[in-house]
């Protein structure tokens, strides 16, 4: 990573149009994060567009060491976002991808490479842009007594999109809703795409720890805004037989600014 | 071609083992917690760190001049130079200079780089001793083990375990577990060999090139016990250690004793410039510097790749890294263990012999985030991984391409074909909506720890097409 991707970002007015690049994860596994992401956009009075022709961002064969794979997949996106509308992504990870992996991409691309980076300059990560442009005036709800929430945030969406801060910063809004911190919140757990089945033995033991300590906070919710994390979390908190599951941010925030209005 | 490493088989081991894994995990919390305490402001490390990684460009950038400079002006100190491109040549170096000064034993002071070339081996080949003086390493010699860490070699064992080796190892000694105790065994025991050894050896932490001195951190003495009471002082570094000027020392060491111990400061720094002068009383008499290549220029040689180079050998990245907490150091089967050792190792034992490092990460960033120099840690192995593929472009190393595996290979080109075609992706995601009933509840290794994915009810294409407002 450069310097530049962790500098502080400028951010422009409200705009009236977004589009919604839904990720491949979402749309197969969890499309209901989707709907989420929508509603919560829409609710701010902001026009959604989703391109019916977008697949992936390219992510799985781009770490694996395939680039012509994942150039060949990120292509076919390029043309779907055009104009200056912002590009919303509700996964850390592969809004990381877009906004700092694809100019890199296609930096020998010449004829791709404008619209890489102007689609890399347009990328949010979803709690990033309604925190940061939408500025959310989220209310607290009527409850009495204060849910337990514990936060993961993928590695990727971290360190590349400072998605901690952001959604952190949300759950705060509602004034009901008690966050509690995991031991080694910072540790990845375990997911990291192809890594979880190349090294299954390695891979499990940090999904299991990370379970352990996202267990040991007594929380009744898990949030991230990271869906290939939660694939991971969910299926080993499954297979654990816990009480406990994780569930995209963007539902958890619809569901409860749905009930505050 | 070196033979594989058996990466897998080694982490499976030690991931069963509750007690080792225990004991990383606190090692591990125990070393990030006293960096963590050297580096409260984040905006000073990031404003220090980035000078540090601006001295490693610079002088990398400047490397054949710098290497030039540095042996010129060692020469006029004195300082012996030798170069040498594999470790079987850095070995035959040492063993003649040992032989020379009629040594039959090498005591030794901290030195990645020996371990790199396996001195001991050679040396023990060639009817010459070698003994450890680093209490860690002298823990590891005893027990006939390599270092599990590049800055604390022995950090997988237990004070008990090391109480037993000694009781077992050193001659006269009774089982204690007290760490001072133990402490000051290894010291008598090494006190009376610095003083009967003809030949001491050493790493470098940082080479001067335009004062032609040498410079060793280290905390327990010995280190300059050996660059100074034998009568012939051995130094053996990469080539990549140079720097140009003094004035690119402080930033560095500041980064490096902060990162590797969380120690402000270290307890020994030695400034080695020349051999024993006329008039003066001690110092060794003879002082030599052996250089070693062992892949470094093939590190130099690709652009995408030479950041490696800057690497200061904190060990940072590894007391920061998931993986390495998992399964500690020997399990990497490897010289260099950690993100450091899955950056270098291609370079020194092959492509082929180190495929399964490469793809051992979850591409976290923790390393990249604590490394005292900058190095993108994750986007160079990303760039292995395509070395490994055989897809880099560019620069292909020896052995590009043996990490590819058919079946793998196929699964992109498949993958790529359906995800750059959007409505056969749709057509994919409506049946495999459809049919989630069908869903195989054995996933492959995903479902040995994890339940089965399977996939929601309608694709997010499907309901964003049917809801009425959007286009």
């Amino acid at each position: 990573m450069t310097a530049a991707h962790n500098s502080p970002r400028r951010y422009s007015e409200k705009p009236s149009d977004v589009y919604l690049f839904g990720t491949c994860v979402l749309d197969l596994f969890d499309p209901e994060a989707g709907v989420s992401a929508v509603q919560l956009l829409e609710r701010e009075g902001i026009r959604v567009h989703y391109p019916q022709d977008q697949t992936c961002c390219g992510q799985p064969a781009y770490t694996s060491g395939f680039p012509d794979e994942a150039r060949a997949v990120a292509k076919a996106q390029l043309t779907l976002f055009p104009g200056t509308w912002p590009v919303i992504v509700p996964s850390g990870s592969c809004a990381g991808m877009m906004r700092h992996h694809w100019p890199r991409l296609f930096a020998d691309d010449l004829t791709n490479l404008p619209r890489a980076e102007s689609i890399a300059s347009r990328t949010f990560e979803l709690t990033e842009f309604l925190l940061n442009v939408l500025h959310v005036e989220w209310k607290p709800s009527a409850k009495q007594k204060p849910e337990t929430v514990v936060l993961h945030t993928s590695c990727s969406a971290r360190r590349e999109m400072n998605t901690h801060v952001h959604a952190r910063a949300l759950l705060a809004k509602f004034g009901d809703v008690e966050v509690k911190q995991q031991e080694h919140e910072a540790e990845c757990c375990g997911f990291g795409g192809s890594f979880s089945v190349k090294h299954p033995e390695i891979s499990a033991a940090m999904a299991s720890d990370k379970a352990d300590a996202l267990e040991a906070t007594g929380a009744t919710t898990l949030v991230s805004a990271d869906a290939g994390c939660l694939l991971n979390l969910n299926g080993t908190l499954e297979k654990r037989g816990s009480a406990l599951r994780g569930q995209h941010i963007a539902t958890y925030f619809w569901n409860k600014v749905k009930e505050g209005a | 071609m070196n033979a594989p490493i058996t990466f897998h088989e080694n982490a499976r081991r030690v991931v069963a083992n509750p007690v080792l894994r225990a004991s990383f995990r606190g090692a591990m919390d125990f070393l990030m917690a006293k960096r963590a305490a050297q580096f409260p402001d984040l905006d000073a490390f990031e404003a220090l760190r980035t000078q540090g990684e601006a001295i490693r460009q610079y002088s990398l950038a400047r490397l054949p001049d710098l290497l030039e400079q540095l042996e010129a002006n060692l020469t006029r100190n004195g300082i012996q130079v030798h170069w040498a491109e594999t470790p079987k040549e850095a070995c035959q170096i040492i063993i003649d200079i040992t032989r020379k000064a009629g040594g039959d034993l090498v005591v030794k002071g901290k030195s990645m780089v020996s371990e790199e070339v396996e001195l001991n081996h050679a040396l023990e080949a060639a009817g010459i001793g070698a003994l450890e003086s680093d209490m860690g390493e002298y823990i590891v010699q005893l027990a006939g083990e390599k270092p599990s860490h590049i800055i604390m070699p022995a950090i997988h064992k237990t004070k008990e375990e090391i109480a037993r080796l000694f009781a077992e190892k050193v001659p006269g000694v009774a089982y204690t577990d007290s760490v001072d105790e133990l402490i000051q065994i290894g010291r008598r025991v090494l006190r009376e060999k610095f003083r009967d050894t003809k030949v001491g050896l050493s790493g470098v932490n940082v080479a001067i090139a335009e004062t032609g001195t040498l410079c060793l951190v280290e905390n327990e003495g010995n280190g300059r016990m050996c660059t100074t009471v034998p009568e012939v002082h051995i130094a053996i570094t990469g080539i990549e250690k140079v720097v140009e000027k003094l004035e690119h020392l402080p930033p560095l060491m500041a980064l490096l004793t902060r990162s590797a111990t969380g120690q402000a400061i270290t307890t020994y720094f030695n400034w080695i410039s020349s051999p024993r002068r006329e008039g003066e009383l001690d110092g060794p008499k003879e002082v030599h510097l052996v250089l070693l290549d062992n892949g470094r220029s093939q590190m130099y040689t690709d652009e995408r790749l030479r950041a490696t180079l800057q690497c200061i050998r904190c060990g940072a990245c590894m007391n920061h890294c998931p993986v390495y907490t998992r399964i500690g150091g020997h399990a990497y089967g490897t010289t260099y263990p950690g993100p450091i050792g899955k950056m270098v190792s291609p370079h020194m034992l092959g492509l082929d012999a180190t495929k399964d490092l490469v793809t051992a990460s979850s591409l976290c960033g923790a390393c990249g985030e604590v490394c005292p120099v900058k190095i993108p840690i994750p986007d160079i192995l990303m760039q292995l991984r395509r070395q490994s593929q055989g897809t880099a472009g560019g620069i292909q190393l020896p052995a590009a391409g043996s990490g590819r595996r058919p079946l793998q290979s196929m699964a992109f080109k498949l993958w790529a074909g359906l995800y750059a075609r959007p409505l056969l992706y749709r057509i994919f995601g409506f049946f495999a909506t459809r049919l989630r009933g069908l869903t195989p509840k054995w996933q492959g290794a995903w479902t040995n720890s994890r339940a089965p994915l399977r996939p929601a009810a309608q694709t997010l294409h499907e309901r964003m097409r049917l809801s009425t407002t959007r286009d």
